[in-house]
């Protein structure tokens, strides 16, 4: 049924105003619902945004979170989980990077240590962090070390209560003042309910998965979603199927991803005895350190770039982070352009297996893209390959491909994104995603008194870089948390309300 | 750690001067002095923790954060603060014993100095983001 034909939907008068009444909702039946600050999203941006409110004092009752999740960590885990990072696996966070703990202390590393069973296990996590960076990898938790501080501080906090299920479908400005989120409720028939508030917050995550124009090409010709997959699918039958027979598969993508799919297929090599055969396409090979000058140059070699986390870590809240805030929009710009590049973590484990593959004869890298793709003979796959430095394609037949290249898709695939950039005055900074002022206001949003704030993935490319991480949503929810309280509508978190507040979670207490 | 020159500075003096103070004013009197007058004990650990603050602040920290330009991610390791006591320890004591000409022992030197040192460390990292907790967004800053 098209949108505005039945009381209760939008209307076509709503869908074509930028600015709303309360009289054209009451008009088209839509039943408001007052809350004075809405976070739209539910995953973890969402859960780090009531996580400090809620220590800054703000009243449970106040906030509502719109959401398709059960759980802020829902989203997370799937994609973490098929992208060969389970609950039991390690992924790319720093130790004080903690989502259930806004003070990083006592971080992961250190939780790990006074967990442990033996003197040993008490040891090992204390050294790493000591020494990390630089006599050993850094020190990250297991996804599930994360997911379970998140579950206690969700029920500590009662972020449970906050919870309203649906598809959030937009958010426009009311014409009294404030704003008004557009959710659609399936509960036997379609629903739309107006979250009336002062404030709204969009933490969203990506827009959508990325699938390559060759990718997609392949799939709607073929039909076939079997063999050329993304990394962020499903797809467990890949390595099933390699297990059972010999194959051989071609990864695409340097990045984490990349590296946590090697090692799978290593790993299954060795303990399952498949004998897969890997081939690494890489678009940028990198063969060395490489950057602009002498104080600028990230770590590489074997194809891939070296890099601890998604970004440099003075970005989170160092020299390079202070440096990003100073610059003019077009330095600002170059200064992304220098820092960005697909990376991955210099770990022993992993350079260890694959100086072992390489040894073997089972793993190479090859530098270039994939022109187009076919079915080979037998089941296979004939992928056009152009090689950097030559020119025209070469065929390689392989069983499977798995395309590990990215992730995100343009912000307008997300509908509220795309609604907001049409009619709320939202714009696009340099990386083409939405624009954030340094408070994570969207600045063409602000209404009155009124704001409008955006973390998390969507928002890269503003003025803060490592905003798709679980420190980067931290800090936008404290830069938030503070921004609200110079508005007058929480208390700003001073020291001794943070040592009152810390106190409380150490004892696992309500804020 | 991932400071700015201001933020390290800003960290070392704020906490030289909290826990390291605490820390000397408790230790002093247990220090091994001889028969050397309490006072006096106490005229040498304050000299030697306001040398730390002097030397770090106009001498070592700008050396470490021309060091650190030298590193992609523009951190600084932990193993690396705690190493830093051998040399800032080392001039401090001959700047005691030779510039300002105290009667310094070894001894209680280095417990005073090591142990004021590790305190201040265990603090940096981790106590310290209890009651300020946008210093580790702003560099190590604290104004």
């Amino acid at each position: 049924m098209p949108e505005g034909d039945a009381a209760g939907d939008l209307s076509a008068e709503l869908l074509s105003s930028p600015v709303w009444t309360d009289a054209q909702l009451a008009r088209a039946g839509i039943p408001v619902v007052d809350a004075p600050f809405v976070s739209i999203g539910g995953g973890m941006g969402s859960f780090v945004m009531v996580d400090l409110l809620r220590i800054s004092g703000f009243p449970l009752e106040n906030i509502k979170v719109l959401t398709t999740s059960d759980y802020p960590w829902e989203n997370y885990e799937y994609l973490t989980g098929v992208g060969q990072l389970p609950p039991g696996y390690r992924i790319r966070s720093d130790s004080a990077s903690t989502p259930d703990n806004i003070w990083g202390f006592p971080s992961y590393a250190v939780r790990a240590a006074f967990g442990a069973r033996s003197v040993r296990g008490f040891i090992a996590p204390i050294w790493n962090v000591l020494t990390e960076n630089l006599l050993t990898d850094y020190w990250t938790p297991l996804a599930g070390q994360v997911f379970q501080g998140m579950s206690r501080e969700a029920d500590r906090i009662g972020y449970w209560q906050t919870l309203a299920k649906g598809q959030a479908r937009m958010v426009r400005r009311r014409a009294e003042g404030g704003y008004f989120s557009i959710l659609t409720v399936e509960e036997g028939s379609t629903r739309r309910i107006a979250y009336r508030s002062s404030f709204v917050h969009l933490a969203v995550g990506y827009p959508s998965v990325r699938f390559l124009p060759d990718l997609q090409a392949y799939r709607r010709r073929y039909n076939d979603g079997y063999r050329f997959v993304n990394a962020y699918e499903p797809h467990e039958h890949v390595y099933d199927d390699l297990v059972k027979q010999p194959g051989t598969v071609l990864v695409r993508g340097g990045g984490i991803t990349a590296s946590a799919i090697l090692h799978r297929l290593f790993n299954d090599r060795e303990r399952l005895g498949a004998q897969t055969q890997v081939l690494h396409l890489m678009r940028t090979h990198v063969d060395s350190s490489h950057g602009p000058h002498v104080f600028m140059r990230r770590r590489g070699g074997d194809g891939w770039a070296y890099q601890g986390f998604n970004w440099p870590k003075a970005s989170w809240g160092g020299q390079l982070k202070v440096r990003m805030e100073k610059l003019g929009d077009e330095e600002r710009l170059r200064m992304w352009q220098t820092i960005k590049g697909t990376t991955t973590p210099y770990r022993k484990g992993w350079q260890k297996q694959l100086r072992k593959a390489r040894a073997d004869g089972c793993y190479r890298t090859l530098a270039g893209q994939i022109d187009h793709v076919d079915p080979g003979p037998d089941g296979t796959l004939a992928t056009f390959i152009r090689e950097r430095d030559s020119t025209g394609t070469r065929r390689i037949d392989v069983n499977f491909v798995i395309d590990a290249t990215g992730l995100v898709g343009d912000i307008t695939e997300h509908r509220v994104l795309a609604d907001l950039l049409e009619y709320t005055g939202a714009e696009r900074n340099g990386l083409g995603r939405l624009q954030v002022s340094p408070t994570f206001e969207v600045p063409g949003a602000r209404h009155g008194d009124s704001r409008l704030y955006a973390a998390g993935a969507t928002t890269e490319g503003s003025y803060y870089a490592p905003v798709d991480s679980l420190l980067g949503l931290q800090y936008a929810a404290l830069t938030i948390c503070d921004d609200l309280a110079r508005l007058g509508f929480c208390r700003r978190i001073g020291p001794i309300r943070s040592i009152s507040q810390w106190w409380k979670w150490m004892r696992n207490v309500t804020p | 750690m991932t400071p700015t020159l201001a933020g390290r500075i800003q960290s070392r003096l704020f906490l030289l001067f909290t826990a390291g103070l605490v820390w000397t004013l408790l230790i002093t009197p247990l220090l091994p002095a001889g028969f050397a007058p309490l006072t006096q004990s106490y005229r040498t650990t304050l000299i030697a923790l306001v040398l730390v603050a002097v030397l770090g602040t106009v001498l070592w920290e700008p050396l470490y954060h021309l060091l650190q330009q030298f590193r992609w991610e523009k951190d600084w390791p932990a193993i690396l603060i705690l190493l830093q006591g051998v040399p800032e320890g080392w001039l401090v004591y001959v700047v005691m014993r030779d510039v300002v000409d105290l009667p310094v022992g070894v001894l209680p030197f280095v417990i005073h100095f090591a142990t004021t040192w590790l305190v201040v460390f265990a603090c940096l990292h981790g106590p310290l983001r209890v009651p300020f907790i946008r210093w580790r967004f702003r560099g190590g800053r604290l104004i």
